[in-house]
Formats: structure tokens, sequence, C-alpha cells
């Protein structure tokens, strides 16, 4: 399992938008792609639970992945929290 | 006349008819089905004929708002494919419940999700959940979504409004929003917004049928829809529609003109960005280069330390598009208030007055080094400069000087081409103010960051709610600590300027003109309003 912590920097939070993204980018995937903030995790592929974390600009998210392409996935996915959150 | 106050989302005026914006009712009839298959069935197709009806959406969006506000369209299709909300419809369908019901029923169960959060722009998502819900119903029901029919502009009146329901509307065709609900960040709010009309969301209103045609005004400054206005009054904001777009189009004409008072003063007006894209922005707002480019999203958000060739594609990408205008990077400003778990910080007492920026670039040269060698690489893609942050002696950049030298030599052994790299620091420590003359011999010029010099300064924490009162930028002793910064950089024959949120602040741009500022660093978003500033220095 690979996992990796990300500080929110964008001013919304995980808004909308980047959490479509974010279901579109995990989906690529054959890993099982999971967000935890605030102590609740939830699949990066459920849409509304994600947005639902109602994460905020300033909060810590832990991404973990763990599959047979973990690797590759999860420096996808800190290259997309970097450039999109 | 009739006042009503609601929550301004944009700073301006409108003036015309209104048109109330009157949804149509259904309702919802909760029965009992005994062919649940052909329920189920029933359900499938409505939702294939909502993905269908989204996709076309979003297309249409594309056209008339662009990419950015259509998003949403593609972000409600993807709504529809969630798992979660999907199974709750099918399981209530299973128990025997109609379509309709059953999806009623899971639009209250996932809005209630958003609705409770404490969170507005989270809150407002439980609008989406409804947009979602409702088109499914209206298919399922056969009822046909409308657009608004209006022929002439006008203040477009109505309870809440949904990402379909705004976007189908013809955008010339409106003058402003007012709506009893939303917030700040529904989206009527962004796309009155993106579209530069004024809006008012959350007012306090209960609209009636012969509210329509009436004369309104919507004004954005103080938050207030009127209706029915006496005349004087209807004058009066008319004059002041009229004032509103003449600044408008006058901020806009400023593009390409230079900043440069009545009396012949000139000063420049820079941009601070804090990420590679944000370099379109400040082209788009014509600033003469960028002042502050804050390194930092290097470092956020990853595990490891990024990489000499990671930052060098960075800086040359920002250093290539501004095509040969200045470009002063900063250092990293990681500190023990920004968590970067690899840096492996200890937590501190007073992370302020901590281990952080150039202390640590210092301390750790690998980091600083790698860093650099980065911007040096760069600097042969456009015209860079550098800066140190939180300098408090003169010992600290005599250090920083010799490892830019050794990079400098490296990187010359190594056959890189580099240009001309002017060295500055920040200026934001009152160590830093009280020994600029003897600073100024060192460096190439100045940057002061009014943000931390104010808060070292007052012994003011500017995080500090309860002391916001306390936080005076405009305190003597700050300016004075920018008046003496000035003197002694010119007094050295180098230039200084302004980064910090100060900078942007045009009750004092006349104040920085007679201390001599060179160059003001401002938000994009700021540099033509500076720039007007300056201009209307006679």
């Amino acid at each position: 399992m690979k996992e990796f912590q990300y500080v929110i920097q964008d001013p919304v939070g995980l808004h909308a938008r980047p959490a479509g993204l974010l279901v579109k980018q995990a989906a690529g995937f054959k890993s099982k792609v999971t967000v935890e903030s605030g102590g609740k995790s939830v699949d990066a592929g459920k849409l509304i639970m994600l947005m639902s974390l109602g994460i905020k600009q300033g909060m810590e998210v832990t991404c973990r992945i763990e599959g047979e392409d973990e690797e590759e996935a999860a420096e996808a996915l800190q290259t997309f929290f970097r450039e999109n959150l | 006349m009739d006042k009503y106050i609601g929550k301004s989302v944009l700073k301006g005026v409108a003036v015309g008819r209104v048109f109330w914006y009157e949804k149509q009712d259904y309702h919802i009839e909760k029965r009992t089905i005994s062919d649940i298959d052909g329920e189920i069935a029933r359900f499938q197709d409505a939702l294939k004929a909502a993905r269908e009806q989204l996709t076309a959406l979003y297309e249409e969006a594309l056209v008339s708002v662009g990419e950015d506000h259509s998003a949403i369209f593609d972000i409600h299709r993807m709504m529809l494919e969630d798992d979660d909300y999907l199974e709750a419809i099918d399981a209530a369908i299973r128990e025997g419940w109609n379509a309709e019901y059953a999806v009623e029923a899971a639009q209250n169960q996932f809005a209630q999700l958003f609705a409770s959060m404490d969170d507005d722009y989270m809150k407002a998502r439980a609008v989406d959940i409804k947009d979602i819900s409702q088109r499914i119903i209206r298919l399922l029901m056969g009822i046909r979504e409308d657009g608004i029919p209006t022929d002439e502009p006008v203040i477009l009146v109505a309870d809440d409004l949904t990402p379909s329901e705004t976007v189908k509307m013809d955008k010339n065709k409106i003058l402003a929003f007012v709506t009893v609900r939303g917030s700040s960040n529904s989206h009527t709010a962004i796309l009155a917004r993106s579209m530069n009309l004024p809006a008012l969301v959350n007012t306090k209103m209960t609209p009636a049928e012969e509210w329509n045609g009436k004369v309104g005004v919507v004004d954005g400054f103080s938050g207030t829809f009127l209706l029915e206005p006496d005349q004087d009054i209807l004058d009066e904001m008319i004059r002041r529609k009229n004032q509103w777009v003449a600044d408008l189009e006058a901020l806009e004409q400023l593009k390409g003109k230079d900043n440069v008072t009545g009396d012949g003063r000139r000063i420049d007006v820079f941009a601070n960005i804090g990420k590679v894209s944000d370099a379109d922005a400040v082209l788009d707002a014509d600033a003469g280069g960028i002042g502050l480019f804050r390194s930092e999203f290097l470092y956020l958000g990853r595990d490891s330390f990024p990489t000499e060739e990671e930052q060098f594609q960075s800086y040359k990408t920002v250093l290539e598009k501004m095509d040969g205008r200045k470009v002063v990077i900063r250092t990293m400003d990681i500190g023990a208030d920004k968590k970067v778990d690899y840096f492996r910080l200890d937590a501190e007492e007073n992370p302020a007055l901590g281990y952080r920026a150039i202390r640590i670039c210092l301390d750790r040269p690998e980091i600083f080094i790698t860093q650099l060698r980065a911007i040096y690489r760069a600097s042969a893609y456009g015209k860079a400069a550098i800066m140190f942050p939180m300098i408090v002696s003169v010992e600290e950049v005599q250090r920083i000087k010799e490892m830019v030298n050794q990079v400098k030599e490296e990187l010359e052994v190594e056959g890189y081409p580099m240009g001309e790299v002017e060295l500055g620091i920040m200026v934001e420590t009152p160590a830093a103010a009280l020994i600029s003359d003897t600073l100024a011999g060192e460096v190439d010029f100045f940057s002061i960051g009014t943000n931390d010099l104010t808060q070292y300064t007052l012994a003011v924490d500017r995080q500090n709610q309860k002391l916001e009162s306390t936080c005076n930028t405009h305190h003597p002793a700050v300016l004075k600590l920018i008046e003496m910064t000035v003197k002694n950089a010119h007094e050295a024959g180098i230039w200084a300027g302004i980064c910090g949120e100060l900078a942007a602040d045009t009750d004092l741009t006349e104040r920085f003109l007679d201390m001599g500022v060179d160059e003001l660093s401002v938000s994009p978003s700021a540099v033509l309003k500076v720039r007007k500033a300056v201009r209307d220095i006679s």
C-alpha cells in the first residue's frame, strides 16, 4: 500500500470540480483509492461522499492506494493534488 | 418604494424592469407499485435521458459561458453515476415504491448530507443534488423544462436558481440577479461574477406576481434591491450605474498604459503569483512583471523534495511566458506553520519566530542549492531575479552570496547557459529595515514584505482575529520602517519595492510615491486599480 498526505491549498477546498476530476483520475487505475480527512475515510470513486467530507483549505488529507498499479497511481495522484488542489 | 436587503456578490448597479422567475410546482405522489422490474426499467430510461440532457447542457454551456462554468454539468452527470445515490434509489424501488418517490427520498437524504455542513460552499451543494434529482423526476413525470422567456433585459428575481436554469438564460437579457436563497458560493453568484453582473443572494423578500414589469434597482455596493423607487432616487441610481459602467471601461482602457502620475512620476506595478498557471492572469492584467513568485507550491503537498529538474521546468515556464518581463522568484518560505512532513521539522512554540525560510536554507544547504541551481538554469530563458525571505543580518546575506557564487561556478563548469540575475532580499523584519543601510551594500534590490513587517513590528499575530483592530497596517512605525528602507536603498543606488498586501492599498499609493518606492507588486486583479490610483495623482 502507498500513502501520502496533502494539505489543501485551494481557497474553496475540495470543491465539486476537482472532486469530479479526482474521481476520474482514481477510476483510471486498478488500485483501490481512499481519501481520509477528519477521521472519515471514503472511496475516491464516490463523488458525493467525497464532496461530503467538506475538505477545506488548510486541511490535511491522507490518500491511500492499494493494488497492482499502486506505485504509478500514487505518483499520478500526488501530481494531481499538487496541480489542482 | 420597497427596499429589500440582500448579500451582494458583485459591486455594481443595475436599473431595469423586474422579472419574477416562478418555478412550476409539481406534486410528487408516493405510491406502492407491483411491477418492480418495470419500475426499475422506467427509472433507468429516465436516468439515461437525464445524462443525455446533461451532456447537451454541458456542450451548450461550453459555448455560452466557457469551460470553467460549464464543468458543473459534467459534475452533475458524474453525480448521476454515483453508486451510493443510485443504490439508494434502487433500494427504495425494490421496497415497492414508485420511482418518483424513490428519487425524491434519495434527494432528501443526500441533500441533507450537505445542508447540515457548516461550510457555505458545501451547503450550496445541496442545490446540485436537488437539481439532478428533479431532472430525473421531471423526466419520469413528463414535465418539460422551461427556460426564461424574456424579450428585454430584466432584473431577474427568483427564489433560487439551479445551474441548469442559469445556463439556459440568454445572458444578453439579464441585467442583474436577486435571489431569496443562495450564498456567495451559489451558482448564481459564481455566474454573476463571471458575467460581471450585479447580484444579490440571500435577500429578505417575498416575490409576487405583481412585481413583474415594475422598475427595480439592484445596488451591489449597499446590497439593496429597490422596487419602484421614487423618481429622484431612480435618477440618482441611473447616475451611479453609468458611473460604474464608465469606471469599469476606464480600468479596461488602462491596459497598455504607463503607471505615471499627472506630474510625471513613475512607478512599476508588478503582480504576485503562487503557481505557474497564475502567469496568465499577470499577462491579462498587463502587469509590468512578477514582483513576487512564491516558490512554496513546489514543496507543499508531496512526500519528498522537488527535484532540480522539476523546479527548473516550473521557473522556465513562467520566465518564458513573461517574455522578457522581470520575474522575482522568492526562495522557499516553508516554516513550522506550513507543515511539510518530509522536511521533518519539530513542532514549535512560536512558529512565526521559528525555524523557517532562509533559516532552514542556510542550515540545510542541500535544499537551498537545489533551488538555486534550478533558478539559475532557468535564468537563461527570461529575466529572473531572486529574493531571500526572513533576513535579519548582513552575515546571512554574505553566506547566501557565497552559496550563489558556488552554484554559478558549478553550472558554468557543467556548461549551462545562464542569464543576468539580480539578487535581493525581503525586508520583512524590523531588524532588516533598521540595518537596511548596511544590507543595501550587499544586494541589488529590496522588496518590503508588509504583512510580516507589520506583524513583527507591532508584535501582533495577524492570524488572530481578536487582534484585527490592533493589526493596523497604517501604523506610523510600519510606515517609518518602509520609508527608511526605501531611503537607504536609494542612497546605495539600488531599487526598492513593496510586495505585501499594503502595496494594493490605494489610500497609500501617493504616500509610497512620495517615499520614492520604485515598484508595487500586487495580486493580478489589483494591478489596474493601482495603475488608476497612480494616474489619478496630479
